[in-house]
């Protein structure tokens, strides 16, 4: 589909698109596979954790994706958002009869109220977009390193301000947000307790999974025409007729917006919320899935973060340990290998495969044929 | 009221001179290459690492020292050629991406090296004793440190001002393309910017960690990152601009630090207010201030696009 | 080049974690604790006390059969962001019951993981009172910060005289500022002041705190943090010259601690759950399993100083066996039911759980100084509250 905008020479389009047909097949496997997976494997697996934090993982990289691939603009201001997101979810949803446990510094804090998980949901993305409203007026002037180092330097200062102490009946100081409903909490349970219905991973899935659609609706309206032709050339877009200081705050908003709810499903996914894990190696993180993934590819950017997610937190796991095949001691395992053939990995993909797994292409793509001239361009 | 303050200031002028010694590495490489190197601040916290192994060998200080110093070179030298000359026509975020893998990749090393453990410094004779300033106690390298630093950047700018390979580095900064076209070896001249800025950051960790006794894998990643800003801050490609910036954003750091008290002893408040938490957060505030009002930092020159 | 780099790509993300020989017999205990990060160096000690006391007693004898204890390990990194993945390898691993953590953010974060799997974790080492709080599967044998903090605070203000005290925490460490909040309530309840800062994480120069402390007029400084900071604060305390005297809590009892003391002129103070001494076939037994394992040399800093948190991580194993043997079966949830009444005798003292929060019940807290002289810690008093 993004080909189109990209290459000018393209195929016709012919009445019903294969492509998009097949996609759309693959989509409804992958919902249908989750949904049976988590029914029939047990739920202590690390299949699911790897479901889990690749589904938050996926939507907040292509969230960066809108902003880095398709709009131009180099943020590094990623966790910032997603620990707005993450904070306004914690405090809006802890259950009131918690609240004094885990405020316990702050006599239980100011908010004394409950949100359903939902409307958290969208609030969390909606303080994050204001934020980055606020944050967009004086740096979206700035051009491309000093975007980035600007926006590294803003959600750094958006943690320390999480962080202080005098803020601590809103933000609980620098301590844990905990007790929250998490993805556990979508689980259908009998009047004993056992689980009878497991959605756990399912409801990640959806959650990623609509506003990611809302991510392609937008890259294909005239709006997302507008961002990338920002991206290919600010001065023939402003010629063009398209208000570029206006653009460029939507797309930093939008972006910032998910990134929020990103944040918010991270704080599911792991029980907890603390503003010093938001660091900028966070965001290197989420920059290093997109690029893997394809800079200007959502499949690509979802794809890598399954695989990034999987290699970390499951596959490579057991480089970490010292392993014996059959008497015969595997050499260099101990603890942090894993990580070091993980940065290796990167490297390669970085060096060598500069387009990352998808280039730009999307997966209805991978189902017509390819012109001649896509196919050149890949090399 | 000056004995409050006096304290801050000298910390401040350390630690500057320290963050100036990284920033000549960030400034020098942006104005070449226009790339954030931000592997810098690890190869930084490698030197580090270096020399905690290499002390432990039991050489004498007399090798140990430019052993380390050689050893961060070839390093800086290394990263260039693997991680960024392949990617010299790519577009400047590939190389930058790259930038941040190496960065990735230097803290696993060291991580799996350590186990993910602190390192302790090894403790360098005189530079590691305490002297009484003004009464005010501190130590040794906090008055060498600005000292060695000045000398070094007279040393640098002499070099970049009247030596041949001086002038290929300002050429190249100026014009990349004319200075190839006109015969300068582009890729020795890179070379060779790696190498001292690489060198200047092996110098500044002797410094910062013989203060700071301890290293561990993202022991740079602040240090750098300040120090970065720092190069911003004062105009990026500009040295003196960068020295400058360091010692500023030193010195105001680490009176944020001591605000609380000394707003508290002068009577303006009546309780601490837990503004220590801001001390790195003030360092990007000040940075963001500077692009706004002056992009081009203090000392930087104005440079227009080329459409 | 590039085929084959993808190639070799490939292989190695699909090769998966091999399959393990599942050996008939076999219980797991999950040891979950730091490895690596700012309390590595502490997680390691409270591992040693494990695996001697698995040296020691490698098979339990459950409902009449008897099965070899593997210990399972998961690093959670000294960070409560790693620590939810480790808690979960733990939980896929199938193990019966988790030992640890080292440090309470950490075992705060993991908790609802083993929560939701029924498998019940006793803390070695987490003083913080919210790891225990508000569930059924979180067990503790060491005292709780409410009560180190008093004693801290009382023998602050009245052994040492001080009524001025300055308290550092790292930004965001439940340990910490738990710890530093206990103290400054009941240092504030005796009639003293306390002025707190907090430091972010990463942090190294820690002169600009030491001066504070020093402009402030403080008697005495309590920095209840990491080994790794507390290193740096004597190491810039000795170069200061500081007059107060520098308190800290059980993690300070460490022999890295002490080490970076010696020689220097600085008053070190920590308050911790066992003495070196305390029961003389524990000390020499890990001693000479030490010195005959190079790498539990390495892993306890060099040296055969026994520390306080491994007689803790020894006698956790100890009380895991005892819970494994009354529960008859290596189910985790039958597990969680059985510790609930076990008793055991332990080298730290002897460990009973309250009924209502899990914790051991302990009223004793041990003083200890450095020796700048020797380099080894000198047992000041036993502290209890009245």
């Amino acid at each position: 589909m993004m080909t189109k905008q990209v290459n000018p020479i393209q195929q016709p389009q012919k009445s019903v698109d294969s492509g998009k047909l097949w996609t759309a097949l693959i989509i409804v496997l992958i919902y249908a596979g989750v949904f049976i997976a988590e029914q029939t494997i047990p739920a202590t697996s690390m299949l699911f954790t790897v479901l889990k934090k690749g589904a938050t993982y996926a939507l907040v990289a292509v969230s960066m994706n809108l902003l880095n691939g398709f709009t131009g603009l180099f943020s590094l201001g990623q966790a910032g958002f997603m620990l707005i997101g993450a904070y306004t979810y914690g405090v809006l949803t802890i259950p009131v009869a918690q609240r004094a446990s885990v405020y316990q510094y702050y006599n239980g804090g100011i908010v004394q109220f409950a949100m359903p998980i939902i409307p958290a949901l969208i609030l969390a993305g909606v303080f994050a977009a204001i934020f980055a409203f606020l944050v967009g007026l004086p740096v979206l002037r700035l051009k491309s390193d000093y975007l980035a180092i600007a926006t590294l330097g803003f959600a750094e200062i958006i943690r320390s301000i999480f962080q202080w102490d005098k803020l601590g009946s809103l933000t609980n100081g620098s301590n844990m947000l905990r007790l929250f409903p998490t993805f556990n909490d979508f689980n259908i349970k009998n009047a004993n307790g056992e689980v009878t219905l497991y959605l756990s991973t399912l409801v990640p899935f959806v959650i990623a999974g609509v506003c990611i659609a809302l991510i392609v609706a937008l890259i294909h309206s005239s709006y997302g025409r507008a961002f990338m032709s920002i991206r290919d050339d600010e001065t023939a877009a402003e010629a063009m007729g398209i208000n570029l200081a206006r653009h460029k705050q939507y797309a930093f908003c939008i972006s910032s917006f998910f990134a929020g709810i990103g944040g918010a499903m991270l704080a599911m996914y792991s029980n907890s919320v603390q503003a010093k894990s938001f660091t900028s190696a966070m965001t290197y993180e989420i920059l290093l899935i997109v690029v893997i993934g394809g800079i200007g590819s959502v499949t690509g950017s979802c794809l890598s973060s399954f695989l990034f997610v999987a290699c970390s937190e499951w596959w490579l796991r057991f480089m970490d340990q010292e392993q014996y095949i059959g008497t015969w001691k595997m050499p260099l395992l101990r603890n942090g290998f894993r990580l070091v053939v993980f940065s290796v990995i990167i490297m390669i993909v970085v060096l060598f495969f500069r387009q990352g797994i998808m280039g730009k292409r999307e997966l209805p793509d991978l189902f017509r044929r390819k012109p001649k001239a896509a196919k050149g361009e890949m090399k | 009221m000056l004995s409050t303050v006096l304290p801050y200031l000298l910390s401040g002028i350390s630690v500057g001179g320290q963050y100036a010694l990284i920033a000549i590495g960030y400034t020098m490489v942006y104005g070449i290459l226009r790339l954030i190197n931000f592997a810098h601040g690890d190869v930084f916290m490698v030197a580090g690492i270096l020399m905690v192994y290499i002390s432990s060998s039991g050489l004498p200080l007399y090798v140990t020292i430019p052993l380390v110093l050689v050893l961060t070179a070839l390093i800086g030298f290394l990263i260039e050629r693997m991680a960024y000359k392949p990617l010299r026509t790519a577009p400047r975020m590939s190389i930058m991406i790259s930038a941040i893998g190496v960065s990735y990749t230097l803290q696993n090393l060291v991580l799996y090296i350590t186990g993910g453990l602190n390192q302790f410094y090894p403790v360098i004779p005189f530079i590691s004793e305490s002297v009484t300033i003004f009464g005010a106690t501190t130590r040794m390298v906090t008055v060498i440190t600005p000292v060695l630093t000045l000398v070094l950047v007279i040393l640098l700018v002499l070099l970049i001002n009247h030596t041949k390979i001086g002038m290929a580095m300002r050429a190249v900064s100026k014009d990349f393309e004319t200075s190839q076209l006109m015969g300068i070896k582009i890729n020795s001249v890179i070379s060779i910017t790696f190498v001292i800025g690489s060198f200047l950051a092996g110098v500044g960790s002797i410094l910062y960690f013989s203060n700071y006794t301890t290293v561990i894998q993202t022991s740079g990643a602040m240090p750098g990152l300040k120090a970065f800003v720092a190069a911003v801050f004062g105009g990026i490609g500009s040295i003196p601009g960068a020295v400058v910036g360091a010692f500023i954003i030193g010195i105001c750091e680490n009176l944020i630090k001591g605000l609380d008290i000394i707003l508290l002893k002068a009577g303006i408040t009546t309780q601490m207010l837990g503004l220590t938490t801001f001390s790195d957060a003030f360092t990007f505030a000040l940075l963001i201030v500077i692009l706004i009002v002056k992009p081009t930092g203090l000392f930087g020159e104005k440079t227009t696009d080329k459409v | 080049m590039k085929k084959i780099l993808a190639i070799l790509l490939a292989v190695l993300m699909i090769v998966p974690a091999f399959a393990m020989a599942e050996t008939a017999n076999v219980v797991k205990i999950g040891v979950f604790e730091p490895a690596s990060g700012d309390s590595g160096a502490g997680g390691k000690q409270e591992m040693l006390g494990m695996q001697y006391a698995n040296s020691i007693c490698p098979t339990v004898e459950i409902g009449g059969t008897t099965y070899n204890v593997e210990l399972v390990y998961a690093d959670n990194g000294s960070s409560a962001d790693k620590a939810p993945s480790a808690a979960q390898q733990l939980v896929s691993e199938g193990v019966s019951v988790v030992l640890g953590s080292y440090g309470s953010g950490v075992s705060i974060a993991g908790s609802p993981y083993f929560a939701e799997a029924g498998i019940p974790a006793i803390g070695v080492t987490c003083t913080n009172p919210q790891v225990t709080m508000g569930n059924t599967h979180y067990f503790r044998i060491c005292f709780l910060d409410p009560f180190q903090g008093t004693v801290l605070a009382n023998y602050a203000f009245k052994e040492l005289g001080a009524t001025t005290a300055y308290c550092l925490a790292e930004l965001g460490n439940d340990y910490d500022v738990g710890l530093a909040h206990y103290f400054q309530e009941a240092f504030q309840a005796l009639g003293g002041t306390v002025i707190s800062e907090t430091f972010p994480t990463g942090n190294s120069d820690f002169t600009s705190y030491l001066n504070t402390a020093n402009a402030a007029g403080a008697q005495v400084f309590f920095a209840p943090c990491s080994i790794a900071y507390s290193t740096q604060i004597i190491n810039q305390a000795a170069a200061l010259n500081v007059a107060f005297p520098l308190m800290g809590g059980d993690t300070w009892d460490s022999n890295k601690v002490v080490e970076s003391a010696k020689g220097t002129s600085v008053k070190v103070l920590v308050s911790t759950f066992y003495q070196e001494g305390g029961n003389a076939d524990f000390d020499s037994g890990i001693k000479a399993w030490m010195n005959e394992n190079s790498a539990a040399l390495t892993n306890n800093g060099g040296n055969d100083m026994v520390a306080a948190v491994s007689a803790m991580g020894y006698d956790a194993y100890f009380v895991a066996l005892e819970a494994l043997k009354a529960a008859g079966t290596t189910d985790s949830k039958a597990v969680n039911e059985a510790l609930w009444a076990v008793t055991y005798d332990g080298v730290s003292g002897s460990i009973a759980f309250s009924a209502e929060t899990g914790d051991a019940i302990r009223d004793t807290a041990y003083i200890k100084t450095a020796n700048t002289e020797t380099g080894a810690w000198d047992f000041v008093t036993v502290q209890s509250v009245e």
